[in-house]
C-alpha cells in the first residue's frame, strides 16, 4: 500500500480506538444506517423525507426533530453513564482502560448538556411557544431550520469522533493546559472545539429567534404579564443564551488557535494564561446551567396549574423570580473555582451572590406547592414527574447552598459531593422537567397520547434509580472520592456506596428503556386525542386540534386574561375559536427550503477539514457556507399564500367551522 | 405509590447516615484546625438545609394527601386563588432569613482561613508534575517526592505551583484543597494537631493517571520532625538537574523519593502572587 494511505488510516483510526467494543459499535451503526437507507428506498420514502422533514421550516416539525434527536442523545449519554458506573462498581475494576474512561466521561458530560438537554428544550420551545402566544410560526422560520441543522450536524460531528480519530478526553469543560497539544495530541479535542462551535451558532440563533418571536408575535391583547409562564421562561432563556454563549465562543476559538495554529493563549509554555480560560468558560458555564433549568421551571409552571385545576399561585412573584435568577446568574461564576487563589474578598462575594439565587428559587418552589394547595391534584404522568421534581430538586438546591459556603467548598470541591449536587439539579430538575413536558405536549405534537400505565412505570424506575444513584455520591464526597477517577483502590471504604450507585444507574437505564417502549407501543396502539385538549388545559395551544394545522391559527385569537383558554371554557365561549365561512382570509406561510441543511452540511465538511487540519477541505466547507448564505439571501420566492378555500377545507375537516 | 417510594428511600438512607461516623469519612474527621473550621461550617449548613428539606417534603406530602382529585375529597377547592400577599411575603422572607444565618459564618470563616496563625510557619513548596508530587523545604533545603513530613502544632504554609496541567492539592483530614497551576504560585496553610499519616491526593483531573497521584502527609512531633530532617541530610544524595528533568518530563508514576538538597531554580518563586505581612497573605501585583 502507498505510504500516504497508511498514514491516512493511522490518522483516522489511531491504535487506541480499535477496541473491540468500538469496532462492534461501528459495525452496528453501519448496518443500521444501511437498513434505514434500504427501508427508505424500498418504501419510496426518500422524497417524502426530503419534502416533509429535511427541508421543512414548520416550527412544529422542527420541534419534533429536535426532540427525537435529543432522545437519541439521551440514549448515547446514558450508555456513557452506565459505562462509567460499571467501571466504578468495585475497586480496581477493569471494565475499560483509563484513557477510554476519560473519553467516556468527557462525552457523557458534553453530550448530555449540549446535545441532549439544550435541543430537548429547544424542541419543546418550538412545539409549544408559538401555539401558546397565538402565533402562526416563529419570527424567522428559516433561521429556525438553520439552528436545528447546525445543532444536528454539530452533534453528528461530536459523535463520529469515537469511531473516526478518537474522542475528546479533557472533560466537558476542557481546561487547558491539559486540552492543549502538549498533553492531548490527538484530534479528539479538535472535535470538541468544532462541534461546540458549530452547534453554538445554532443556539445563539435560536436565542435570537425566540426573543423576537415572543416580543413581536404575541396575539392581540396578550401583554407580557398575561403570557403563560413557559413563554416567560423561553424569553429569559433566550436572553441568557444571547449573552452567555459569546464567551464560550471566544474560549473555544482561542483554544482552537492554540491547537491548530500554534498560538499560546493558554499553553504551559510561553507563559500562557490557562486561568483566563477558566474564567471565560464559567462566565458562560454558570448561566448555562440556568439556561438548562429555566425551561424546566417554565414547564412545571404550566403542568402544576393544569393538573391541580387552579391558576398559578403568585404569578408576578414567579416572573420576578425568573428575572432575578437571570440577572444573578451572571454574577456567580467564580464559585466554580474558589480554590484558584482569588482571595477571601472575591470568594465571599461570589459565595453570597450564589446563595442569593436560592431566594428566587425558593420562592418558586413554595409557589408551586401553594398552587397545588386548594386544588384537585390528578396524578397523570406529566404531574408525576413534577411531584418527583419537588422533593428531589429541594435536596439539590440545599446542597447548592452548602457548596456556596466558601470555606466548606474547599472540602467539597471536585469531590463526588459536587457530582451528586449537579446531577441532583440537572437530572432531578432539567431531565424530570423535560420528560414532564414531553408527556404533556406529546398529544399536541402527534395527535395521540402516550400510554399512562407504562409512563407511570417509566417514572417509578427512573425516580427510584435516581435516588439510589446519586444520594450515595454525597457520602462518597465526604469520604474523599474525587470526580473523574478511572478507578480506586480497595481499603478506602468506597466500595459499598459505589456499588449502590451503579445499581441505581442501571435502574434508571431500565426506566429509560420503558420510556422508549412506551413511545413505540403508544405509536402502534394510538389513543387518539380528538378534542385537542386532553388534559383540560388552560393555555391557547389546547384550543387547537392535535396536531395543529400547518398555519396553527386560522384566525388569530384575542386574549383578555391569563389562562385564556381556561377562561373561554369557564364562560362557555369555546365556539369563539371556530371560524365562519365569511371570515376566512388567505394565510402567508413560509416555503420549504434546502438552504439550511446545505449550510449545515457545509459547516460539517469544513469542520472535518479543521479537525484533521486538511486545509483544502476546510476551505471547501467555507466556500459551501458562503454559497449557501448567498443562495439564501438572493432567493426571493420564499413564501406562499394559502388561499381561503384550502384553509376553509382544512378547518372543515377539523370540525372547526360554524355551520 | 410515591409515598411508598419515599419511605423506601429513608430505609435505604439510614445505613448511610449511621455509617457517617466511620473513619473512612475523612472530611468528617479533622486532624487540624483548618479542617475543623471547615467541618463546622459543613455541619451548620447541613443542619439548616436538612430543616428546609424536611419542611418542603412534609408540606408536599400533606398537600398530596389532602388535595388529591378523588370523588369524596372534602378539602376546600379554591379555583380562583391566585395569591395572598402575606403568604408571598413569608415565602420570600424565610429564605432571606435562612441565608442571613448562613452568610455570617461563611464570611467569618472564609476570612479566618486566609490568615495564618503564626508569624513563622514552616514553608513547603509544592509542585505537581505528571503524575507525582514534588515537595521542597526552602528553610530546611531538603526535598521529597510523593510524601512529606510536617511537625504537629505548627502551621505549615504550602506554596503551590504546577509544571503540568492544573492539579489540586487535597489532604481532607487536614483541610480543603487549593489548585496547583502552571505559571502561578498560590498559598494554602494547614496544620496538624494529631500526629498521624494522612492520605492526600490530586483532586483535579490532569491526565490518565491523575487518580493514582496520591501522597502521604506524615504529621510528627516537632522533635521527630527535626530528627527526620537531620536524617535526610545525612542519608540521601542531593537532587540534580537531571533528576528534576526526569521527574518533570516523564509522564509516569514513581514511588517515594528523598533528596538532601535541590537546585534552587526548580521552584518558580517569581510567580508568587502573595507576600506574607504579619498574619495575612497579601496579594502582590504581577508586572
Amino acid at each position: 500500500m502507498r505510504p500516504w494511505f497508511i498514514h491516512l488510516i493511522k490518522l483516522l483510526f489511531p491504535p487506541q480506538v480499535l477496541l473491540p467494543d468500538i469496532v462492534g459499535i461501528d459495525i452496528g451503526l453501519t448496518l443500521s444506517a444501511l437498513a434505514i437507507a434500504l427501508y427508505l428506498t424500498k418504501a419510496r420514502r426518500w422524497g417524502w423525507l426530503w419534502r416533509e422533514w429535511l427541508t421543512t421550516v414548520d416550527h412544529k416539525r422542527i420541534g419534533i426533530m429536535y426532540i427525537i434527536a435529543a432522545l437519541i442523545m439521551l440514549f448515547r449519554g446514558g450508555v456513557d453513564a452506565l459505562m462509567i458506573r460499571s467501571q466504578l462498581i468495585v475497586p480496581e475494576a477493569h471494565f475499560m482502560g483509563a484513557q477510554q474512561y476519560d473519553e467516556v466521561f468527557t462525552t457523557h458530560g458534553t453530550v448530555m448538556i449540549f446535545f441532549m438537554a439544550m435541543p430537548f428544550f429547544f424542541g419543546l420551545f418550538n412545539v409549544a411557544v408559538p401555539l401558546m402566544i397565538g402565533a402562526r410560526d416563529v419570527a424567522f422560520p428559516r433561521l429556525n431550520a438553520i439552528s436545528f441543522w447546525l445543532f444536528a450536524f454539530g452533534a453528528a460531528l461530536f459523535n463520529i469522533s469515537f469511531s473516526i480519530g478518537g474522542s475528546p478526553s479533557a472533560g466537558w469543560f476542557s481546561y487547558p493546559p491539559y486540552s492543549e497539544l502538549q498533553f492531548n495530541p490527538g484530534v479528539g479535542e479538535n472535535y470538541y472545539l468544532l462541534a461546540l462551535q458549530v452547534s453554538g451558532i445554532g443556539s445563539i440563533a435560536t436565542g435570537i429567534n425566540f426573543l423576537v418571536t415572543i416580543l413581536k408575535l404575541r396575539a392581540p391583547g396578550m401583554t407580557l404579564m398575561k403570557m403563560p409562564l413557559f413563554v416567560w421562561s423561553a424569553l429569559v432563556t433566550s436572553t441568557l443564551i444571547l449573552f452567555a454563549f459569546p464567551p464560550l465562543t471566544v474560549a473555544l476559538g482561542l483554544t482552537m488557535l492554540d491547537r491548530l495554529f500554534g498560538a499560546s493563549f493558554f499553553t504551559l509554555a510561553h507563559e500562557g494564561m490557562p486561568m483566563m480560560y477558566a474564567n471565560l468558560f464559567w462566565i458562560f458555564g454558570h448561566p448555562e446551567v440556568y439556561i438548562l433549568i429555566m425551561p424546566a421551571f417554565g414547564i412545571f409552571s404550566e403542568v402544576v396549574p393544569t393538573f391541580s385545576r387552579k391558576p398559578l399561585f403568585g404569578y408576578e412573584a414567579m416572573v420576578i423570580s425568573l428575572l432575578a435568577i437571570t440577572f444573578l446568574s451572571y454574577g456567580v461564576w467564580v464559585h466554580h473555582f474558589f480554590e484558584m487563589g482569588a482571595g477571601p474578598g472575591v470568594n465571599v462575594f461570589f459565595g453570597l451572590s450564589t446563595m442569593l439565587i436560592a431566594i428566587p428559587t425558593g420562592v418558586k418552589m413554595f409557589n408551586w406547592l401553594f398552587t397545588m394547595w386548594g386544588g384537585r391534584i390528578r396524578l397523570s404522568v406529566p404531574m408525576l414527574w413534577q411531584l418527583g421534581f419537588i422533593p428531589t430538586f429541594v435536596v439539590g438546591g440545599a446542597s447548592g447552598v452548602m457548596l456556596a459556603a466558601v470555606a466548606a467548598d474547599y472540602q467539597y470541591h471536585n469531590s463526588y459531593f459536587v457530582i451528586a449536587h449537579f446531577h441532583n439539579v440537572i437530572v432531578g430538575g432539567t431531565v424530570f422537567g423535560l420528560l414532564s413536558g414531553m408527556y404533556y405536549w406529546w398529544p399536541k405534537m402527534f395527535g395521540w397520547k402516550l400510554n399512562e400505565r407504562q409512563g407511570r412505570w417509566a417514572f417509578a424506575f427512573f425516580f427510584t434509580g435516581f435516588w439510589l444513584t446519586f444520594m450515595p455520591q454525597y457520602f462518597l464526597g465526604l469520604e474523599g472520592m474525587t470526580r473523574r477517577m478511572a478507578s480506586y483502590p480497595p481499603g478506602l471504604g468506597w466500595g459499598g456506596l459505589n456499588a449502590m450507585s451503579t445499581i441505581g444507574a442501571f435502574i434508571m437505564g431500565v426506566g429509560f428503556a420503558i420510556l422508549v417502549y412506551n413511545i413505540a407501543w403508544s405509536r402502534m396502539h394510538p389513543e387518539w386525542d380528538t378534542t385537542g385538549d386532553p388534559w383540560d388545559g388552560r393555555t391557547l395551544e389546547w384550543s387547537l386540534p392535535s396536531p395543529a394545522p400547518a398555519y396553527n391559527f386560522a384566525r388569530i385569537p384575542e386574549v383578555h386574561e391569563r389562562d385564556a383558554w381556561w377562561a373561554m371554557k369557564q364562560r362557555g365561549e369555546t365556539d369563539a375559536v371556530k371560524l365562519s365561512p365569511d371570515q376566512v382570509e388567505p394565510i402567508h406561510v413560509p416555503k420549504n427550503t434546502p438552504m439550511p441543511i446545505c449550510l449545515a452540511v457545509s459547516f460539517f465538511v469544513g469542520s472535518i477539514g479543521m479537525v484533521f487540519a486538511w486545509h483544502w477541505m476546510a476551505i471547501l466547507g467555507g466556500l459551501g457556507v458562503v454559497a449557501a448564505l448567498a443562495y439564501g439571501s438572493l432567493e426571493d420566492d420564499t413564501d406562499r399564500e394559502l388561499d381561503p378555500t384550502t384553509v376553509l377545507n382544512t378547518e372543515k375537516r377539523l370540525g372547526r367551522v360554524h355551520p | 405509590m410515591r409515598r411508598r417510594l419515599k419511605r423506601g428511600w429513608i430505609l435505604l438512607a439510614s445505613p448511610l447516615l449511621l455509617s457517617g461516623c466511620g473513619s473512612e469519612y475523612v472530611v468528617l474527621h479533622p486532624a487540624g484546625p483548618v479542617a475543623a473550621t471547615e467541618l463546622h461550617l459543613i455541619e451548620l449548613s447541613a443542619a439548616i438545609m436538612t430543616g428546609i428539606i424536611l419542611v418542603v417534603w412534609a408540606l408536599l406530602a400533606y398537600i398530596l394527601v389532602r388535595f388529591r382529585d378523588t370523588p369524596n375529597n372534602r378539602a376546600p377547592y379554591l379555583p380562583n386563588w391566585r395569591g395572598t400577599l402575606w403568604l408571598e411575603a413569608l415565602v420570600f422572607g424565610v429564605p432571606v432569613l435562612v441565608l442571613l444565618i448562613m452568610a455570617v459564618p461563611t464570611i467569618k470563616k472564609t476570612y479566618a482561613l486566609d490568615h495564618i496563625p503564626s508569624r513563622h510557619p514552616l514553608i513547603i513548596d509544592v509542585t505537581s508534575l505528571d503524575y507525582k508530587w514534588l515537595f521542597e523545604y526552602p528553610q530546611q533545603h531538603v526535598a521529597t517526592v510523593n510524601y512529606f513530613y510536617m511537625p504537629t502544632g505548627q502551621p505549615v504554609l504550602f506554596q503551590l505551583t504546577a509544571h503540568s496541567p492544573f492539579g489540586a492539592f487535597w489532604v481532607p483530614n487536614l483541610g480543603g484543597m487549593e489548585y496547583t497551576m502552571p505559571n502561578r504560585v498560590l498559598p494554602l496553610w494547614l496544620e496538624a494537631r494529631r500526629p498521624g499519616v494522612y492520605l492526600g491526593r490530586n483532586a483535579n483531573y490532569s491526565g490518565v493517571d491523575f487518580w493514582r497521584m496520591t501522597f502521604s502527609a506524615h504529621a510528627v512531633s516537632p522533635a521527630a520532625f527535626q530528627a527526620w530532617v537531620r536524617q535526610v541530610k545525612r542519608t540521601y544524595r542531593p537532587m540534580t538537574e537531571d533528576d528534576y528533568r526526569r521527574l518533570a518530563t516523564h509522564f509516569d508514576l514513581v514511588g517515594q523519593e528523598t533528596y538532601s538538597a535541590y537546585p534552587s531554580d526548580t521552584f518558580p518563586e517569581r510567580f508568587r502572587e502573595f507576600t506574607i505581612q504579619g498574619l495575612h497573605y497579601v496579594p502582590t501585583r504581577h508586572p
